[in-house]
């Protein structure tokens, strides 16, 4: 009886922990940070690109417009490959594309804006990278969403046709 | 003599308790604390990856506006989730990870005590 009792709890740990670690092969061991709808925007100074003025972010996003914030770079591959629809999005009247420069050198990012054409209303210089963390923004290209001073979709990654009419229906 | 001498060792050693950490010190401790999210399994502290190395300024400059240690890992945990710490609280998600080992000790302790004390 004892014997059998011993036998049946060390089967059960035995299965518990293959089904446990089997499980655990399965799953991808890249995390992606889950993400937060409906968060409100951050609220952080920063120094505007061209003119260098300080601004605080509640001032970018005043009306309840929509508006489509970008964190890119001109070191970054697929920001290049995003920026036509960055650039078909700054032709819609229904949203306002910000950008947010990350950690990039001013004249490398003009000469990047220069080749490919500037789609932001206003640029956001982050040479240290710190504002696209208050973002929760964890590389380049990211974008959000924002309504109504609040978060409604984010995007990581570059952007693409399927996103892009994601974006549309959402603002209509 | 030499219960003074003694004492006064003690009390010595015991002093660096009260010695506060610089923002240097504090800073590599939250960093060590902190996943690295591009390069996963290495610590913030670790990590030379323009994500990490953000977040090491950020830090500094939270320490600097006067955020304490906790208050930093929950701005952090607000913004990235609880998988950034590299030490979580106890959630849905960690209760099995928090109460494994005590219910292994409990079960390991109760195995003990059966089979030792009461078999005598």
């Amino acid at each position: 009886m004892k014997n059998k009792l011993l036998l049946i709890s060390l089967t059960s740990i035995f299965i518990i922990i293959f089904v446990i670690f089997y499980k655990g092969l399965q799953d991808t061991n890249i995390y992606t940070p889950e993400s937060k709808m409906n968060n409100k925007i951050p609220l952080f100074t920063a120094n505007l690109f061209y003119s260098g003025e300080v601004i605080n972010s509640s001032e970018l996003f005043i009306s309840n417009r929509f508006y489509l914030l970008n964190i890119w770079s001109s070191w970054c591959v697929p920001c290049r490959q995003e920026h036509s629809f960055l650039m078909d999005f700054s032709d819609n009247e229904k949203v306002t594309v910000i950008g947010i420069n990350y950690k990039d050198t001013k004249s490398n990012a003009k000469s990047f804006l220069d080749e490919l054409g500037n789609p932001y209303e206003e640029i956001i210089f982050d040479e240290s990278g710190i504002n696209a963390i208050e973002w929760g923004a964890y590389g380049v290209p990211e974008s959000f969403l924002i309504h109504n001073g609040v978060v409604i979709r984010k995007y990581i990654g570059p952007l693409n046709e399927k996103l892009v009419k994601e974006i549309e229906s959402s603002i209509k | 003599m030499k219960i003074l001498r003694l004492s006064f060792i003690i009390f010595f050693i015991f002093s660096f308790n009260y010695l506060k950490a610089s923002n240097e010190d504090m800073k590599s401790k939250i960093t060590k604390n902190l996943r690295c999210l591009i390069c996963q399994g290495q610590s913030v502290y670790d990590s030379d990856s323009e994500f990490a190395n953000s977040l090491k300024v950020l830090v500094d400059k939270k320490l600097e506006e006067g955020f304490s240690e906790n208050e930093i890992y929950v701005y952090f945990k607000d913004k990235y989730g609880e998988w950034i710490l590299y030490d979580p609280g106890l959630n849905k998600n960690t209760y099995i990870l928090w109460l494994l080992p005590i219910l292994i000790f409990l079960i390991g302790g109760a195995i003990v005590i059966k089979s030792f004390i009461f078999k005598k």
